[in-house]
């Protein structure tokens, strides 16, 4: 782990956090809806939410797309990457704009990614390519079967001042 | 199928909303389209599930969150449903997918455990592993993250 020093956040960043993961409205106004959830003002929040931004703690402020629905493939692969062209490998998955996560983890199966893509056939090729990459030991696609959930929020602790 | 309009709707909210008061507004000038109309559009998509949620998606690692488990679980065939719903059910896991299963690795119900420290995720996933009777996993924390960004569609 790199030792990046991260902004502390005090009480008011932590509720507009939250507020913009849990309770963003689609209305005409929706800080103003914030702001009155918080007993605050419109300008304060929008404020802080464009300082929040500017720090780098916010990553998207926008749309959440399933990939399914709007007719996309998608798929997790795992490799079994030679430790020695982790780098090179690292480089090809990531030129591909369909790359949209990739990992190390730790274990045999060393790199984890995801792909999304307009259809199979440019799915399959992208997988091809990585396939035929040196230092590429084995290619296992793990498709889903099953979605339970996908909710990506992290609700930050207050009141515990 | 999704309508045109609906498809350059993803295209223009893929991206990041402005930071303005009426963030909406800007987006259906965008699309020479009333805001009322929008709003009704987008209140639909959320409804039939082509938009998962809207708001912020936070780089969790800068609040706090430094251990990011993938947790892996070879769940018999017949249990994964009644499993599958329970994990999904607990707030520390964003993601829970049935996957298929390989010879060499029989796992088939993936979850992603976030906290704040490897002993904290730990904690829950030895809850998960209490409750669900399912003994049979593997923690894979990530080292290094390599590559993340957000899909863009219909470009």
């Amino acid at each position: 782990m790199g030792a990046e020093a991260f902004p502390t956040l005090d009480e008011f960043d932590r509720k507009v956090l939250n507020a913009l993961q849990y309770d963003f409205a689609v209305s005409e106004q929706p800080y103003l809806d914030i702001a009155t959830k918080l007993n605050s003002t419109e300008d304060a929040v929008l404020t802080r939410v464009r300082g929040l931004y500017a720090k780098g703690l916010i990553r998207r402020l926008g749309a959440s797309i399933d990939s399914r629905q709007v007719g996309y493939v998608c798929v997790l692969v795992a490799l079994k990457v030679d430790e020695e062209f982790l780098l090179k490998v690292a480089k090809v998955v990531n030129s591909f704009t369909g790359v949209t996560h990739n990992y190390l983890r730790e274990g045999d199966y060393n790199m984890w990614f995801t792909a999304i893509a307009p259809d199979k056939e440019s799915l399959d090729n992208i997988l091809a390519i990585i396939q035929a990459t040196p230092g590429v030991e084995a290619v296992m696609p793990l498709p889903a079967k099953r979605v339970f959930k996908v909710s990506v929020k992290f609700p930050l602790a207050v009141g515990c001042e | 199928m999704m309508t045109e309009i609906e498809r350059r709707i993803v295209v223009e909210l893929q991206q990041d909303l402005p930071i303005t008061a009426k963030p909406y507004a800007f987006v259906a000038d965008n699309l020479s389209n009333s805001e009322n109309e929008l709003l009704r559009h987008v209140r639909s998509m959320l409804v039939s599930g082509v938009i998962r949620k809207i708001g912020a998606v936070l780089r969790h690692r800068r609040v706090g969150i430094n251990a990011n488990a993938l947790c892996v679980w070879h769940v018999p065939e017949e249990r994964i449903a009644a499993v599958g719903e329970m994990f999904a059910a607990l707030p520390v896991v964003t993601h829970c997918y049935e996957r298929e299963a390989h010879a060499d690795w029989p796992y088939n119900l993936y979850t992603m455990v976030h906290a704040a420290t490897r002993k904290e995720c730990e904690v829950h996933i030895d809850a998960m592993c209490r409750m669900s009777n399912v003994n049979a996993f593997q923690i894979l924390y990530s080292t290094q993250e390599l590559k993340k960004t957000s899909m863009r569609y219909f470009e």
